[in-house]
This record gives C-alpha cells, sequence and structure tokens, in this order.
C-alpha cells in the first residue's frame, strides 16, 4: 500500500476514534459524574438522569459506541481495500 | 427435592459439561495452547470474554455493592464496563494484527527490548497473581456456602476442576468451557432478577423496573431516597465520595481493564482484525446484560430490606432473615431493648463480621460478642442482594440451585483465564524467550501444560492461605495495569516516535509511583500509619484511584525521556506501520 494512502487511511481512523471517545468521554465523565447533579435536575420517568446515565445510559452508549466503531472500520477498510 | 440435593445435580451436570468440553478440545500445538489456533470466532469470543471478565466478585458482591453504595457504586459500573471501548478502538485490533501470544511479546518486540519484555513479565504475573487469588478464595467460598463443605475444600474442588481444562485444552479448552460458563452465569443472574422486578414493579425488564413505579404509584428510586433519609443515611441517589475521587477510580478501573493481559489475551484468539473488533462489542454487550441489571437488583433488595426491618419486631420477621441470621450473614442486637429491629446508619459491629455467641436472645435472636455503640441493630453482608434474592421472591428451589451453578461458573471462568496468562508467561515470555529459544513446539507445549499445574498449585496455595492484602488486591490489580500496560501498549500503536528508553522508564515510573501510594496509603506498609487517612491523601485521590494518576505519570516520563533519546530503529517502526493497517493480519505466528 502506497504511504500516502496510508497516512490517509490513519488519518480518516483517527478522526473517527477523537469523536467516539468523545461521545465516550462525554456519557460517562461528563453526564455520570461532572454534570451529574445538574443532570438530576432533569426526570426521566423514575429516573434522575444523572444517575441514569451513571448507572444505565452510559453503558448502553459504551455497547453503541463499540457496534459503531465496527461499522465505520469496516466500511473504512473496504474503501481502501485493506479488508480481508 | 430440597436445595442441597437440586444443588449436587445442577452444579455436578455443569461440571461434567465443562469436563466434557475439556476433552473434546484438548489442544495439540502451542498455538492452541496459547491462542486456541487463532480460529475462535468474533461471537464465541465475546461470550469467553465476558465470562473471564465476570467473577464471583462480579456475580454475587456487585448487586450487593451497589445497594449498600447507591450512586457511588457508579465508579464499577461504568469502570468496569468502559473500559472496553478503549480495548475495542485503541488496543484489541491492533494487537491482533501483530499477531504474537502475548502481551509482553508485543512490549518486547515493539520496544526491541528484552528489559522492556522482562518488565513486562513481571507486571503480567504480579498482576494476575494478585487477580488469581483472590478468585480461587472466591471459588472455596462458594462451594463451602452452597454445598456445606469447608472452603479449604471448595478451594481443592476448584482447583481440581480448573486443572483438568486447563492442562488439558489451555486457552482452546479455556475458551469454549468458558463460552458454556457464560451461558449458565447469565441465566442464573437473570431469572431471579426478572422475578423480582415484576413483584417490585409489575415490569418483567429489571433495567426499566428500576425506573417505575410500585403498587403505591410512587418510583422505586424515590421510595427508596425517602426511605434512606428519613432514617439519617445520603440519599440513595446522592454520592458520599468526592466527584475527583469517583472521576479518578472510574478512570483507574477503565484503564486497568483495558490494560489486564487475561482481557487482552482473548482478543488474539479470533481470526481477523475486525473480528477483535467486533468480539469486543460482543463482550461488551453481554457484560452489559448482567452489568445494568445489577443496579436494578441494588435498589430492588435495598428497598425490600428497609422496608421489611426497620422497626419490625424480630419475632414478626419473614423466615429468609433468619436462615441469613443462621449462616451469620445477618446479625441483629437488640440494644435499645424494643424487641424491634432499628435500622440506621453507622456501624452496627465493632471490626468486620459478627462474632457470635452460643446464647440467644430474648426474642431468639442470635447474640454476638462485638456489638458496637451505634444506636444501629443491623448487620447485613453485601452478599446477601443476590444470595437472598430467589428466597426472597419465592422461587422454587432448582433456581437457588442454578444460582450456586451460576456463581462457580463465574469463579471458576475467571481464575481459568487468568491462570492461562500466568502458564503463558512462565512457559512463553520467560523459558521460551530469555532461555530456551531452540526448544521444540511439542517440548514447549508440554512445559506450558506443567506452568499450569504449577500456577493452579500456586493460585490454590494463596485462596487457602490468603495473603492479608487480599482485600485490597483489586485495587492494587487495577492501578498496576492502569499504570504500566496501558500506557506502554498505546504509545506502542498510536506513536512511531515512541522508543525503547521512553517506554521503559514510563512503566517503570507509573508502577513505582502506584505500588508507593497504595503501600503508603491503602496496606500501611511505608509512611506513618497516623498520616496514612483519607486527609493525606494526594489531590484527594483514593489509593483505588490513583492508577489514573500513575498513568498520567507513566505517559509524561515517557513523552519526555523518548524526546531526549534515539529514535526507535527503521525495522520497528515499520512494524508500527503495518499494525496500523488490518489486512494480511493472518493468523497468530510464533516468528
Amino acid at each position: 500500500m502506497e504511504t500516502s494512502l496510508r497516512k490517509k487511511y490513519w488519518k480518516e481512523n483517527l478522526r473517527y476514534l477523537t469523536i467516539l471517545l468523545f461521545i465516550w468521554f462525554l456519557v460517562s465523565y461528563g453526564f455520570g459524574i461532572l454534570l451529574v447533579d445538574e443532570l438530576n435536575t432533569i426526570r426521566l420517568g423514575g429516573f434522575k438522569l444523572g444517575f441514569w446515565f451513571a448507572q444505565q445510559g452510559s453503558i448502553y452508549v459504551f455497547v453503541i459506541l463499540i457496534f459503531v466503531y465496527v461499522r465505520l472500520m469496516n466500511k473504512l477498510d473496504k474503501k481502501y481495500k485493506v479488508n480481508e | 427435592m430440597g436445595i442441597q440435593t437440586w444443588t449436587f445435580i445442577i452444579v455436578g451436570l455443569t461440571f461434567a459439561l465443562y469436563i466434557g468440553i475439556a476433552i473434546w478440545s484438548r489442544a495439540g500445538s502451542t498455538k492452541e495452547f496459547y491462542v486456541a489456533g487463532g480460529g475462535v470466532s468474533p461471537l464465541a469470543n465475546g461470550l469467553a470474554t465476558a465470562a473471564d471478565w465476570m467473577s464471583a466478585a462480579s456475580f454475587l458482591g456487585m448487586a450487593g455493592l451497589i445497594a449498600f453504595s447507591g450512586y457511588d457504586g457508579s465508579v464499577y459500573l461504568m469502570g468496569w464496563t468502559g473500559g472496553y471501548v478503549l480495548l475495542a478502538l485503541l488496543l484489541a485490533p491492533y494487537l491482533r494484527k501483530f499477531g504474537k501470544f502475548t502481551v509482553p511479546d508485543f512490549i518486547g518486540d515493539r520496544y526491541y527490548s528484552n528489559v522492556a519484555r522482562t518488565v513486562a513479565v513481571i507486571a503480567a504475573l504480579f498482576v494476575s497473581f494478585t487477580y488469581v487469588a483472590g478468585q480461587m478464595r472466591g471459588v472455596g467460598v462458594v462451594f463451602s456456602r452452597f454445598l456445606d463443605v469447608e472452603v479449604n475444600t471448595g478451594v481443592y474442588i476448584g482447583m481440581t476442576v480448573v486443572l483438568f481444562y486447563a492442562f488439558l485444552g489451555g486457552m482452546k479448552g479455556i475458551t469454549y468451557t468458558q463460552v458454556a460458563q457464560y451461558c449458565v452465569l447469565i441465566f442464573a443472574f437473570m431469572v431471579p432478577a426478572i422475578f423480582i422486578s415484576i413483584m417490585a414493579t409489575g415490569n418483567p425488564i429489571p433495567q426499566l423496573g428500576l425506573g417505575s413505579a410500585g403498587e403505591d404509584g410512587v418510583y422505586l428510586l424515590d421510595k427508596l431516597d425517602g426511605l434512606m433519609t428519613d432514617l439519617g443515611f445520603t440519599a440513595y441517589t446522592d454520592g458520599t465520595k468526592s466527584m475527583t475521587d469517583v472521576f479518578f477510580i472510574t478512570a483507574a478501573l477503565m484503564l486497568g481493564t483495558a490494560g489486564l493481559p487475561h482481557v487482552i489475551i482473548r482478543f488474539f484468539t479470533v481470526p481477523k482484525v475486525k473480528d477483535a473488533r467486533k468480539s469486543a462489542g460482543y463482550a461488551l454487550l453481554f457484560i452489559a446484560i448482567l452489568y445494568t441489571t445489577a443496579p436494578a437488583i441494588a435498589v430492588f433488595a435495598r428497598t425490600n430490606l428497609m422496608e421489611t426491618v426497620e422497626d419490625t419486631p424480630y419475632t414478626e420477621i419473614p423466615s429468609w432473615f433468619t436462615k441469613w441470621e443462621d449462616t451469620g450473614l445477618i446479625a441483629w442486637t437488640d440494644k435499645n431493648e424494643d424487641g424491634k429491629i432499628q435500622y440506621l446508619p453507622g456501624a452496627a459491629v465493632d471490626g468486620k463480621k459478627p462474632l457470635f455467641v452460643e446464647e440467644r436472645g430474648s426474642s431468639g435472636q442470635r447474640l454476638i460478642s462485638n456489638a458496637s455503640a451505634s444506636p444501629n441493630e443491623l448487620y447485613v453482608d453485601r452478599d446477601i442482594t443476590v444470595l437472598a434474592n430467589p428466597e426472597i421472591a419465592g422461587l422454587p428451589n432448582w433456581i437457588i440451585a442454578l444460582v450456586a451453578a451460576g456463581g462457580l461458573a463465574a469463579a471458576l471462568s475467571t481464575a481459568a483465564g487468568l491462570l492461562l496468562v500466568i502458564s503463558t508467561s512462565i512457559s512463553h515470555d520467560l523459558i521460551k524467550k530469555q532461555f530456551a529459544k531452540d526448544i521444540s513446539d511439542k517440548k514447549e507445549l508440554l512445559i506450558a501444560r506443567f506452568s499450569a499445574v504449577l500456577a493452579v498449585i500456586v493460585a490454590g496455595y494463596f485462596g487457602i492461605n490468603p495473603p492479608g492484602f487480599v482485600a485490597s488486591v483489586v485495587a492494587l490489580a487495577f492501578g498496576l495495569a492502569a499504570s504500566s500496560f496501558f500506557p506502554a501498549i498505546v504509545m506502542g500503536i498510536f506513536s512511531k516516535r515512541m522508543n525503547r528508553e521512553g517506554a521503559i522508564t514510563g512503566m517503570v515510573a507509573g508502577l513505582g509511583i502506584t505500588t508507593y501510594y497504595i503501600a503508603r496509603f491503602k496496606l500501611g506498609w511505608i509512611g506513618n500509619p497516623e498520616t496514612s487517612g483519607a486527609d493525606n491523601w494526594w489531590f484527594g485521590i483514593s489509593p483505588e484511584g490513583f492508577g489514573t494518576m500513575g498513568m498520567l505519570v507513566n505517559f509524561a516520563v515517557a513523552l519526555l525521556v523518548s524526546r531526549f533519546t534515539a529514535a526507535p530503529p527503521e525495522d520497528v517502526q515499520q512494524i508500527v506501520e503495518d499494525i496500523r493497517i488490518p489486512s494480511g493480519a493472518g493468523q497468530a505466528v510464533d516468528h
């Protein structure tokens, strides 16, 4: 594989990582910890929202993030023909 | 049939299943022994990883831990799941592409240094041994609780079973038994949870039940907050830990998860890079089923406990209460002599556990000799949260037996995974790579098998004679993994400039400062014990959360040192280029 293509592939990968890890940080450390008191003033059914993110929501988002990453990378691998 | 009979039948059946799988999946080469031949499907690997990851502590202890810590328990929920995102995005695909057998393999090759490899082997052995000691003890405790044998006898039985399939099948045997063990443990965890959820809220899905209202129309969490604040506890949905500490503990657990060798090694067993990504997703999905149910069970159980016992005369208490009192997991002292149970904040007993005496009190309760001065009259062991569930829900005996089989599956699967890392470290990273480079595959396989035997015996020894610090070793294992492996691997992949000098000094600095901090503030081995309290913690970070700081130190030292030393050689930079591209992963091979 050509060096320039490699670089482009890696750059796109890093862009995905940055976006997904930002969301990862936001739902757990952001919503579940740093902003928990503010979010707890909002209700989601029987849950205070901050508490929900800390004990439920963040985990759901984690699972979704990995499967989104799998999809994005499978597409990217195909685009650059580095899939197997 | 009685609970005991059912337990023998179900536990016996599951053990027969595990041993059957072990015989069917015998390993014929080191590749099969170390990485199951590299042919495990992503789904099977996801199931195996989930069983590997969830220990007896997750199965029996997690819901209780949350039930008695409320919001503070979130650190474990987020910490022990969020690490898989890091694994999937930052580590697993690249390590799979690298295509060797162990974590020290990667560290040694990427940093072109036997010193780096040795530091990694020592860290891997240390992390795995501290972790497995607790697991073997857990196996013994589960056996003693359900089968009425001595804890030590339980450890021996557990050792024999694990030895059987670790010796025969290595990673291959362990992988397929773990798949079966996941099915057993998740079924055993979910069935009582679903019934309890229906009882408490009418909703069969515990995750939704947690946010629903009970028969009285009051939301469950609001009711529990009310019950707790009325009695002077902190509200369930509020924490008592500082925000800084919650942040650091969560991060240390996540980074530690992503750096634990027995978890990382599972991703070497799949055929392709994209399978490594996918199986991380499956693993987290299967783990999330238990981890999102646990907080629901926690709330159902805590609410039930508070409503049942508070101000209730001992003579009118339901039968599960006295049953668990008989086993010593509940103790009640009638401090104000009104015959009723007062459950208040504060420790009911001095020391960790109640010390029972022969006599019984005026209401028929078991008396203890170490009641504390606090007005709180009730001691409850946290493990009861999961153990007592089926009885509280009035479920049939075979389900109680199933919980026993589930607890054993959880303990055995984790112990087996750890033992494999230990035996691989000895036979591959130490003997093959350091001392006897020319041995044949057959000979290495034989050494691997005997390393497994040795590892089981040492782990069993620690299970029977637990070192004093076992209770705090989880913090240690995660802290050390976070401060050593995680940064070294991530920099090895994402920085081409990171070199031998940087990685070694970084690992040593991270490990050193984290070990020092835990020895100083958790174990009290160094410094004045009088100044090891929370007031003296650096930046208010508890020893459990310090691994995060260790990781930052590792990164900082490594980046600084690498800046002033020579760049890695061309062929190593080529390795980095190569692992970034998924194609051509091939099978895991030993170069």
